[in-house]
């Protein structure tokens, strides 16, 4: 199937973020309270070689396996659905210590409360599907 | 071997998440992970109450793939890849969170107070996570994005909306880890 090699790279993905401690509720904890470099340095050098890439897509000179180019889909703008979403988001996030994709990885540790926090995040999907077109952008 | 065992420094993990949303970009996709909570909403029957979730999930059968690929990643790494989930963290911090009642400090990935069996039994602590969960569900769908969609992705390709939202992810983590936690425990 061709779509396999997606789960190999989310389980690739799945490793570096454990071994480089992405995943760590203390590793987050220390990020938000500026007392270590650690997560900085992680995600700092993970957007400025991406940065890198990007422009590689840009100019084409990195097409993806079909031969497109590559053009990531623009985020949706909004100042207000942004900035309290992101805020909404990292409230969640400091308590937890955990991301997006780290609440899978975080399944895979064999963690079981982790379900609550998943299904707490469909909930909240949910929750936003449900009120989408009332909420301000 | 034995690198493969140790803790990966930062100037290694950054890069190979950069690698990362190379190999999914290349593999004609769009880095990122926070929509797969509707997808999973979807296929849970949510498009039964609002139209928002009528979507064909096997549109976005390359994404689950991703996610079952990140639990077996997790599982792979617990198993085989850590021997020791010691942490270096700064004394400060060790010292910061037993104070505010965390036993293990950096012993582990994830402290007890929160990932411990007692989420199961504990109001408070089913709550945590529960609510927690809801934040990081409402908050990331709001947003458009998570910390790879946005602050990855969103970042590095220099759109304005990543960088409001990640200044959104800092005003809450701290509000989250400065205020509510030593509220919280």
């Amino acid at each position: 199937m061709k779509n396999s090699r997606f789960l190999i790279l989310g389980i690739f993905f799945a490793i570096v973020l454990s071994k480089t401690q992405a995943i760590s509720w203390y590793r987050f904890y220390e990020m938000f309270t500026f007392q270590s470099f650690h997560m900085f340095g992680v995600i700092g050098s993970a957007v400025v070689i991406s940065m890198v890439f990007m422009r590689l897509f840009k100019s084409g000179k990195i097409k993806d396996i079909n031969g497109n180019k590559i053009v990531p889909k623009p985020k949706k703008k909004g100042v207000t659905s942004t900035l309290l979403g992101g805020t909404l988001f990292g409230l969640g996030w400091g308590i937890s210590g955990a991301c997006a994709a780290p609440i899978f990885i975080i399944l895979g540790f064999e963690l079981i409360p982790a379900l609550i926090l998943l299904v707490g995040a469909l909930l909240g999907a949910f929750i936003y599907g449900l009120c989408s077109k009332k909420l301000p952008n | 071997m034995d690198f493969i065992l140790q803790p990966w420094p930062w100037y290694v993990g950054g890069p190979l998440i950069a690698i990362s949303l190379l190999l999914y970009f290349y593999f004609g996709k769009n880095f990122g992970a926070s929509t797969n909570f509707e997808t999973l909403c979807t296929i849970a029957g949510a498009g039964k109450v609002s139209d928002y979730f009528k979507k064909d999930w096997k549109e976005r059968d390359f994404a689950l793939l991703f996610v079952i690929g990140l639990i077996i990643g997790g599982f792979i790494a617990a198993i085989y890849l850590i021997p020791n989930q010691a942490i270096d963290l700064n004394p400060k911090t060790v010292q910061e969170l037993t104070s505010l009642g965390f036993s293990n400090g950096g012993n582990q990935y994830f402290p007890n107070e929160i990932f411990g069996v007692a989420a199961f039994s504990s109001i408070k602590g089913f709550l945590i996570l529960l609510v927690s969960g809801v934040l990081i569900g409402f908050g990331t769908r709001y947003a458009g994005g998570c910390t790879s969609g946005h602050a990855i992705t969103g970042l590095s390709s220099l759109q304005l909306p990543s960088l409001l939202a990640v200044i959104g992810f800092f005003i809450g983590g701290i509000i989250a880890t400065w205020y509510l936690i030593p509220l919280l425990f």
